[in-house]
């Protein structure tokens, strides 16, 4: 490192420099939205973290944790909450106070320490075997302003996309059906398929669902529960 | 201030006025010097500043054409929200790619519409002129037309910050306007894979705006639809690019 040696007046100016720098990295105000862009899927209580740059609730192209699984198959957070709670992040949990509708938002406020420099988010999507919609470690921007972050669903790759009524328990088949979806999934499906190839974490390929409620080979309704990429939308105001 | 004193075409009625007003303008500041009181502030005079903007949209996508374009500019304000049911404007323009309503909105200060459908593929440039100093917000839309109720456009964008030759482009995704059931069925698309009828004032989908889940068609497994693999698409759908003429 080339070493210049400073005047007095230019060492004092440094050292303001440094005290603004350190500013800077200071616990910062959040004010987030998030919303459900789709007309046809319901997302699970959604958990949203500021954590340090160093940690993932998932990274596409690497294995789901089984508290990644347990959320995207299931739709409960608790594991990934403990695990985070664990790294000293600053958590949201469960903004909608239950599940988030097609087309919906939920809004709050996160105040994140010094060191959580980085935001996550993930929630299960529903009807899906185990699909969810996520953030991977976005770097909080640290000058004031709105944000948009447009979020795309992703399959933690621990479950068959097997597309018809099942169990939400990580490592059982099937998709979970929760009472207000209860209605509007069909049953008797055959089973779209019943092998996940790639078990890493990935961009889920959609669904293909079927016209038939009360048979054919998926329970997913194929003009209704179908998605297209962006499926959220985030809104960060950094105060 | 002086900037527009730069002679152009003479002939110009409007640049006529732009001159006397900035005499003036200065004659008045003029005075004020010579008065030397600091309190006695003058209010400027702004005179009518003409603003135009060049808007290019693209169809991106395979085989849906895009109805008559809609360029709307106005104050802050959004023409529909995710989360909020479609106005009947948007509905006439989602459903049947009528945007007569919705160019015909009180609340646009200067709106014009494209002369024909755009073909996939192809783009179309729209130019729109303001002189109203509120209307800095830019509205977009166009319904993709083999589709029951989708559109893409985007709402209340501040343009203020537009600089003179100043570009910004955006990649736009695909609306559902939620007033008409995805069924794709005979007789329900307006576009040329059906020719069936547009608007209805039926509202029998969901009512609420939402991102399209995209086309299904029969080759997919929707046994009423009256559309084929041709006519999937996603999103981005439209390339969407303004500059600053003016």
């Amino acid at each position: 490192m080339k070493v210049i040696k400073q005047s007095p007046i230019k060492s004092a100016f440094t050292v303001l420099a440094l005290a603004f720098a350190s500013s800077t990295t200071m616990a910062q105000e959040l004010s987030i939205t998030v919303t459900n862009l789709t007309q046809g899927l319901h997302f699970t209580p959604v958990i949203t973290a500021a954590h340090a740059s160093d940690n993932h609730l998932f990274m596409a192209g690497e294995m789901a944790s089984v508290e990644l699984q347990t959320m995207a198959e299931g739709g409960d957070i608790s594991g990934l909450a403990n695990m985070l709670t664990n790294a000293d992040a600053n958590l949201n949990e469960n903004p909608a106070m239950g599940l988030l509708a097609p087309t919906m938002s939920a809004s709050f406020n996160l105040t994140n320490d010094s060191a959580n420099t980085h935001l996550s988010l993930a929630a299960m999507i529903l009807p899906s075997n185990d699909g969810f919609v996520g953030l991977d470690s976005w770097k909080i921007p640290e000058e004031a302003g709105t944000y948009t972050v447009f979020l795309n669903a992703y399959d933690a790759g621990t479950e068959a996309n097997d597309e018809i009524r099942g169990s939400g328990a990580p490592g059982e088949a099937g998709m979970p059906v929760p009472p207000p979806l209860d209605a509007s999934i069909g049953m008797n499906g055959t089973g779209v398929t019943d092998i996940e190839s790639n078990n890493k974490v990935h961009i889920h390929r959609g669904s293909l669902g079927d016209d038939n409620m009360t048979a054919g080979k998926s329970d997913i309704n194929n003009s209704v529960q179908r998605w297209l990429n962006p499926v959220a939308k985030l809104t960060i105001t950094v105060q | 201030m002086l900037t527009f004193i730069t002679p152009k075409k003479s002939t110009n009625k409007l640049t006529l006025q732009l001159l006397i007003a900035s005499v003036f303008t200065l004659g008045l500041a003029a005075c004020n010097d010579s008065n030397n009181v600091a309190e006695e502030v003058v209010a400027p005079i702004t005179p009518a500043m003409e603003y135009s903007y060049s808007i290019t949209l693209t169809n991106l996508t395979y085989a849906q054409p895009l109805s008559p374009v809609a360029v709307a500019l106005h104050d802050d304000a959004k023409m529909w929200q995710v989360g909020q049911p479609a106005s009947v404007a948007l509905e006439k323009l989602a459903e049947g790619g009528d945007n007569a309503d919705f160019i015909a909105l009180t609340s646009n200060m200067a709106a014009i519409s494209s002369e024909g459908p755009v073909p996939p593929g192809a783009s179309v440039t729209l130019d729109i002129s303001t002189t109203e100093p509120m209307a800095t917000y830019l509205t977009v839309a166009t319904m993709l037309v083999n589709t029951n109720d989708a559109f893409s456009g985007l709402t209340g964008v501040d343009i203020s910050t537009l600089m003179l030759n100043q570009e910004k482009s955006w990649r736009l995704n695909v609306y559902d306007s939620g007033t008409e059931l995805n069924n794709e069925a005979l007789g329900t698309i307006p576009g040329p894979a059906d020719g069936g009828v547009g608007y209805d004032a039926t509202r029998n989908d969901i009512d609420l705006i939402g991102y399209h889940s995209g086309v299904v068609s029969k080759d997919d497994g929707l046994s009423s639809s009256v559309l084929t693999q041709d006519h999937r698409f996603d999103n981005p759908a439209v390339k969407l690019t303004i500059t600053r003429t003016k």
